[in-house]
């Protein structure tokens, strides 16, 4: 080993605290990355070879009902490559261990042999045999819900027929890697699952013989998959098509590339963060390491030593920080993306999960946060190679000081010595102090975007479920009922407030633009579900027109005043031109309303509704749930207080966790920045307050001295960064939105107290570590010598 | 290798009375600088005892020796170590600050010629005016002790007497006791006494009749 290779190691090992500290912020923004690379790595190669090897369709189209013998006009359509018909419908189950209605999706399987789209990954028994109509296949997270297994039987209502169904096999399928309750906004297993039957059993219970309701496609090789659902719907439409979609469109596949996108959001912006202030941290420490070592330069350089072997150690030294940094990140990083993968498999359910890390993941990770480092020390090598032998030999020059504005102000006239000393050197620096700053202000920013989640998570549940909802349970039937169901259900037992409402499927266009979205019909005093803008709260229901939530609007560029075209989906399909008379916010789904009777007047049906909201009296709940589940009728119940619970659990827990990780992170980064800080201003200072030792001041005189550079920075930090933060909140509630959700702008004044008071605390523990360095400061050698 | 003690001073025996002037002259490693830091209270001796108007500075640890600093040493380095961030008048305040009755900054500093240069930075002055400022700032606390620790060493004769002279002008007008380290034989004539270091002892303690004027020094 070379003996300037020796004094490499040497000096990583005095300074090992700050190389340490670095090497953090470094790991802390190489594993974000790479847990973000991986991550999507994993997600996508997961959802990629489990839709091919399981055939997922690529279109999709319900109807009301259609003749098994459009099966042959639709395989004919161009670019088709496989085309299977099936039924799809809806019942109610009733499960011992569960005192509420469950809602299953019922999906037809071919009579023989396995499907030829969307093949089902058994996990346990078989599939349905022919001629046994009582056999169900049931989906995997809904059996563990509820602790189901082959050889169990279980009791459903199908189109108002109890029937005892025998579950024969657990199943996983591509087109269910993600589930929704129908009008439900989070994932619920316990109330929502799939059930797959034979055909002849489904044709027979929903009286669909020699018919289907749903057919899912394939295409060829570079087919344009929106002609074929053109073509798909002008066939489907006289048999009450619902409009046909491509995958893109699939709820499953759609939550999941949803996903996919947020996390490549992700992996752009926090690591960003972290290696900023990594690069800012090489170059504070690397600058101070050269400026005492100049001396040792200007010998090597005298010894013979060239301008590069001098450049080249110091980038040596570098790499070695970043590189302990990359390979802690990279450890780190590949757990904390196995760790995220896995979880994301409790909410997405595939059967297998490819977790394999490819080295481009790793090795563009590592680039970056070496490449960060190494830029950020740049400037300082340089200035160490270009330093002239004869002037490194030379102590520098001494800093120069001004008397500055500040000097002059009457503040500045009031301040005692020491506090003029603190500001002097801010001054005297002001870039260094600003980016020292800017780096403790990244870490209250970064704190204050995790910690705000859970705020815009509680606004949002307030908003939407507490104040936007007031009704107990929603009852949805499998067809439209007449008016007379709202007399019959209030006279239920425990009911004590009913409200109508009719959902009719439509695709609204303007131009261009086309969205499919069903059109709520409420009652004009709707009082139990009004419609609620999450700023202005529940609004009047005008008359004469849609309501459309802002981003249905936006996604039709539509604004009040102007013409929808709306081509109604169901029954007698007709198509108008309605105007929009009002536009309101939500954060939950693109909903478009209407007054419900002129709906109905529109649709040319009677007094109808498809569904109630019900006010249920808490101690009558039992007794009317059991009830209601003997109604042939409902296709689902949806129960206000699970949704909240089931938000929370779903949300809940993998938000604090992740807040978490983004507090050790954060910490890290504050650590790093204020560690770093205090022992550079150290050693600058070491002589300077060893000679106040000397001259009578006490331990805590001087420690007010060195402390009070970085107390006086992070006080500046704390709203730089709380209004950073709120930056990055903004910035994440707009990248995040989607069309299902938006994530509200909500940062409450508890959640800077939170991030500011942890960043706070991090700083004053990095300075009580410090600070006890300076009771052991040579005084004795002050006297003697020169600096 | 093991640690090999080291006796820095042997059998010294010392007063020092209110006023004197004494300079130390010796040999590097011959001991006054450690006597200068015991006197000075940045140091104890292992055995003997230090007393400082009959209180012993052994007793009452790190915080008694620090307030002994404080209220009654001023001390003068041979590098000056003023505070590059403050100017003049600050460094002066910045010990004034935290003493009992001290004279104000610019009292100190006119004391030692430097009246006119107030406001300027450490780097904007000379190294003989920037050791003056160093004086003003020890003698502003109107200490009883002053420790002077080559305060010419690193100056030049023209420069360093005007170091002396204001040294000897603050042990005169305000009676402070003065011991200052030199290795410079022809200073020692401006003293009280001179103490001969060698090998850790006083080897020879001499008595100025007269003191000379620093005008008189030349080196």
């Amino acid at each position: 080993m070379s003996s300037l290779d020796r004094k490499l190691l040497r000096d990583l090992w005095r300074l090992r605290g700050q190389v340490l500290a670095i090497a953090l912020v470094v790991a802390s923004g190489a594993a974000l990355l790479i847990m973000a690379l991986t991550t999507i790595e994993a997600l996508e190669e997961t959802t990629d070879a489990y839709y091919e090897r399981y055939r997922f369709a690529e279109v999709f189209a319900q109807t009301k009902r259609a003749p098994e013998s459009m099966t042959r006009d639709i395989a004919a359509l161009p670019g088709i490559q496989i085309a299977e018909t099936r039924i799809v419908e809806y019942a109610t189950l009733d499960l011992p261990d569960f005192d509420e209605p469950a809602t299953a999706q019922l999906v037809s399987l071919p009579e023989h042999g396995p499907p030829l789209l969307n093949a089902l990954v058994l996990r346990a028994g078989r599939l349905a045999e022919p001629g046994r109509p009582d056999e169900a296949v049931m989906s995997e997270p809904f059996a563990k819900a509820h602790g189901l297994e082959p050889g169990d039987s279980i009791t459903a209502v199908l189109r108002g027929r109890e029937r005892q169904l025998q579950i024969v096999g657990i199943a996983l399928s591509p087109e269910f890697i993600y589930t929704l309750p129908p009008g439900g906004v989070m994932p619920d297993d316990r109330r929502f699952g799939v059930l797959w039957m034979g055909r002849e059993a489904l044709a027979a219970a929903f009286d669909l013989n020699e018919s289907f309701n749903n057919v899912t496609l394939t295409l060829m090789r570079g087919t344009n998959g929106r002609e074929v659902v053109e073509r798909l719907d002008a066939l489907l439409a006289p048999y009450g098509g619902t409009g046909a979609y491509t995958r893109d469109e699939q709820l499953s596949n759609w939550f999941l590339q949803n996903e996919i996108a947020q996390q490549k959001n992700m992996a752009g912006l926090m690591p960003t963060i972290f290696l900023a202030v990594a690069a800012f941290l090489t170059n504070m420490v690397m600058a101070r390491l050269i400026a005492t070592e100049r001396r040792e330069i200007g010998l090597l350089k005298a010894f013979g030593y060239g301008n590069w072997a001098v450049g080249w150690h110091y980038v040596k030294m570098v790499a070695a920080i970043g590189g302990i940094g990359v390979v802690l990140g990279a450890g780190l990083g590949a757990w904390l993306g196995h760790w995220n993968t896995e979880l994301y498999a409790t909410v997405y359910h595939f059967p297998f999960l490819l977790y394999r890390p490819s080295p481009t993941s790793f090795l563009l990770a590592s680039s970056i946060s070496l490449g960060a480092a190494l830029a950020g020390s740049l400037l300082t090598v340089r200035s160490a190679v270009t330093l002239p032998p004869a002037a490194a030999m030379q102590p520098p020059s001494p800093p120069t000081y001004h008397r500055s504005w500040f000097s002059r102000t009457a503040a500045a006239e009031r301040l005692d010595e020491p506090s003029r000393m603190i500001v002097r050197r801010l001054l005297r620096w002001p870039f260094r102090a600003f980016l020292a700053s800017t780096g403790l202000a990244m870490s209250v920013a970064v704190l204050v975007m995790a910690l705000q989640w859970i705020d815009a998570i509680d606004y949002l549940v307030e908003s939407f479920f507490i104040h936007g909802q007031r009704q107990d349970a929603t009852v949805a039937f499998n067809d439209v009922k007449t008016a007379t169901t709202i007399q019959d259900f209030g006279h239920l037992p425990g009911v004590l407030a009913v409200e109508p409402f009719r959902s009719v499927s439509a695709r609204l266009e303007n131009g261009h633009l086309s969205e499919r979205e069903a059109i709520q019909g409420i009652p004009a005093d709707a009082t139990l579900s009004p419609i609620h803008d999450s700023d202005l709260g529940r609004i009047p229901m005008p008359p004469g027109g849609l309501v459309l939530s802002s981003k249905l609007a936006e996604l039709l560029n539509v604004g009040v005043g102007d013409p929808v075209r709306v081509e109604i989906l169901e029954g007698r399909r007709p198509r108008l031109s309605l105007p929009v008379v009002r536009i309101f916010e939500t954060y939950i789904g693109k909903p478009a309303y209407m007054e419900m009777s002129a709906l109905n007047r529109l649709m040319g049906d009677g007094r109808v509704v498809n569904g109630l909201h019900l006010a249920i009296d808490p101690a009558a709940r039992a007794q009317l749930l059991s009830e209601i589940k003997d109604v042939p009728s409902v296709s689902a119940i949806l129960f206000r207080r699970a949704a909240i619970d089931k938000f929370y659990e779903t949300m809940g827990e993998t938000m604090y966790i992740f807040v978490g990780f983004f507090i050790a992170f954060a910490t890290t980064l504050s650590v790093g920045v204020a560690y770093n800080a205090i022992r550079i201003a150290l050693s600058e200072r070491a002589r300077e307050l060893a000679t106040l030792r000397v001259l009578g001041f006490s331990r805590w005189e001087i420690s007010y001295i060195l402390l009070g550079e970085i107390g006086l920075l992070t006080w500046l930090a704390m709203p730089l960064g709380c209004l950073v933060g709120f930056t990055l909140a903004w910035y994440l509630s707009s990248a995040f939105g989607t069309e299902l959700f938006r994530v509200p702008l909500v940062v409450t004044d508890a959640t800077y107290g939170k991030a500011v008071l942890i960043a706070l605390v991090s700083t004053i523990a990095c300075a009580a570590f410090v600070r006890r360095r300076l009771d052991h400061l040579d005084l004795i050698a002050v006297l003697k010598t020169r600096e | 290798m093991g640690a090999v003690a080291v006796q820095a001073l042997r059998g010294v025996d010392l007063d020092l009375y209110e006023g004197d002037l004494v300079v130390l002259l010796g040999p590097s490693g011959s001991g006054k600088s450690t006597l200068l830091n015991i006197l000075g209270g940045l140091d104890v001796p292992t055995e003997g005892s230090v007393l400082f108007r009959d209180q012993d500075l052994r007793q009452g640890g790190e915080r008694r020796l620090n307030r002994y600093r404080r209220e009654n040493v001023g001390f003068v380095f041979q590098f000056y170590n003023l505070i590059p961030s403050l100017t003049a008048r600050e460094n002066v305040a910045l010990v004034t600050e935290i003493a009992h009755d001290p004279m104000p900054p610019e009292e100190a500093l006119t004391l030692v010629g430097l009246g006119e240069r107030l406001d300027h930075f450490p780097a904007q002055l000379s190294g003989g005016e920037q050791q003056r400022v160093a004086i003003a700032r020890a003698i502003a606390k109107r200490p009883a002790l002053l420790l002077c620790d080559e305060p010419t060493g690193a100056l030049d004769s023209q420069t360093g007497i005007l170091v002396l002279e204001a040294i000897l002008r603050v042990n005169q007008e305000l009676g402070t006791t003065t011991a200052l380290i030199t290795h410079n034989a022809v200073i020692a004539d401006v003293a009280d006494r001179v103490l001969h270091f060698g090998d850790g002892r006083i080897v020879e303690t001499r008595v100025n009749e007269t003191r000379r004027d620093p005008k008189d020094l030349a080196w």
